[in-house]
């Protein structure tokens, strides 16, 4: 069973919709209680940093993801999902999950933002999630990226005037900036990965980081 | 880099996709959900839903469509048409639109952009302008389906819904639409020059080359059309063939 993690403000039903479709199982999670008994997490979220980690708190569902990601559990951030995993975020300044180091700053382009639309993933890492998309086109909308600290984090990269890290993989959990659900096929592709990889994946501890003891 | 987007977009009137010039001579032209499926396989990269009939108690089919199409279709789409208050963009984002787009309402209570972009994020929020030449370069907004002529310029009105919070602009040219003899170019390079979020293009697209116009010359970000998918003139396929052979990236 794959937990949609529901902090009041994601659009959950489209990514619940596309796992429908797949054939895999999910439920809602609002709750730690919810987190603690999935096989594997999924973390979409869209909106702004500060109100979401707000919502996050407020259920303890910020400890429940913290602990989900360190003992390994297959985990899928998506969007604003990959953003809060660090350690703060230029978007309001915000504090976020601190699971990673490193920072969300603004896209520092010339190009138009919000960044939507349809771009590449270009030097796709070998991951299984990722499997068959290298060059692929997914939707992305979004203003801020994140800049992990630890280069060996990155997963995936797309070019919008400027370079940034659309993927992070660690262990078990990777997180991506686009939406695989609303990218089509491609999209579809990336989610049944993940939901393949989270049936036949022994949990793998994500590397610990230094100074948080996780 | 970032691809032009090429953009389905459904007329819904009665449940079902319609397609008539200045919403006469409506023609019926199929099922909405199967049409937004068929589109989405083809290779659209966004679809666009606009209830031209808006009227509230049309809403629940509306609504039916937008649930339906959530659950077959990955790829996203705006809803629009007659939305007034922030509860009716809540309801259509909770039934699975990506985003709503808002005209009229947005003209008439500037605070409506504002408000959704607040609670939901400017990505979802889409501001249609309908505009009409008045001048060589000065364009007027029209609003409740291009009938009535409102004071705004079509270029500040871009800024000022930026400024407020819109994600995107939805530019329809009201002098183009239904001509099918090519988008108002003028027009979207105008708009698409003044202001930093994207603009989709819409009305007149008659063939492929006018989707490679407005996303060149026009300084587009996306192109929107009807009736050269719907009758079949110009498949997706087809058309993306053509923008690709023709050095504009696309998906």
């Amino acid at each position: 069973m794959i937990a949609l993690v529901d902090y009041g403000a994601g659009n959950l039903r489209s990514v619940q919709n596309a796992l429908d479709t797949l054939g895999a199982q999910s439920v809602i999670a609002s709750t730690p209680d919810g987190l603690m008994h999935a096989d594997a997490i999924i973390f979409p979220g869209v909106g702004a940093a500060a109100p979401a980690m707000a919502a996050l708190r407020a259920r303890g569902l910020d400890r429940a993801l913290r602990d989900a990601i360190r003992q390994g559990r297959p985990f899928l951030g998506i969007c604003l999902g990959l953003q809060l995993l660090f350690d703060s975020s230029a978007e309001d300044g915000a504090t976020c999950l601190g699971i990673f180091q490193g920072t969300v700053d603004r896209l520092a382009t010339r190009e138009k933002l919000p960044h939507i639309g349809w771009n590449t993933l270009e030097r796709v890492a070998n991951h299984p999630v990722l499997a068959g998309l290298e060059r692929e086109a997914m939707y992305f909308v979004h203003s801020y990226v994140g800049v992990p600290r630890d280069r060996q984090l990155v997963a995936a990269e797309t070019t919008h005037g400027v370079t940034f890290v659309s993927a992070i993989a660690a262990g078990s959990m990777i997180a991506v900036q686009f939406h695989p659900e609303r990218s089509g096929a491609a999209g579809m592709k990336l989610l049944n990965n993940f939901v393949q990889y989270a049936r036949v994946q022994p949990p793998t501890l994500t590397l610990p980081r230094k100074g948080r003891g996780i | 880099m970032l691809l032009k987007r090429i953009i389905p977009c459904l007329d819904v009137a009665g449940g079902r996709v319609v397609k008539g010039t200045h919403f006469r001579q409506l023609r019926d032209q199929g099922d909405p959900v199967s049409m937004a499926r068929t589109y989405s396989e083809q290779g659209a990269d966004e679809l666009v839903f606009l209830d031209i009939e808006a009227a509230p108690q049309q809403r629940s089919t509306l609504l039916d469509i937008v649930e339906r199409t959530a659950r077959q279709v990955f790829i996203p789409f705006t809803v629009g048409g007659g939305i007034r208050e922030v509860d009716e963009i809540r309801v259509l984002l909770r039934a699975g639109a990506d985003k709503v787009s808002i005209q009229t309402a947005a003209v008439q209570r500037q605070e409506l952009i504002t408000e959704g972009a607040r609670l939901y994020g400017s990505q979802c929020i889409v501001v249609a302008i309908d505009a009409k030449q008045v001048t060589e370069s000065d364009w007027r907004v029209y609003t409740h389906g291009g009938r009535e002529a409102t004071d705004l310029d079509a270029i500040g009105w871009a800024r000022e819904a930026e400024r407020r919070g819109a994600g995107e602009i939805l530019l329809t040219s009201i002098d183009a639409d239904g001509t099918q003899a090519g988008y108002d170019l003028a027009l979207t390079q105008a708009v698409a020059n003044a202001v930093q979020i994207p603009v989709i293009a819409s009305g007149g697209a008659g063939h492929p080359r006018d989707l490679a116009a407005v996303l060149t010359e026009g300084r587009a970000d996306a192109a929107l059309a009807a009736s050269i998918f719907h009758e079949g003139a110009f498949p997706i396929p087809d058309t993306k063939r053509y923008l690709r052979e023709h050095g504009i990236p696309v998906r």
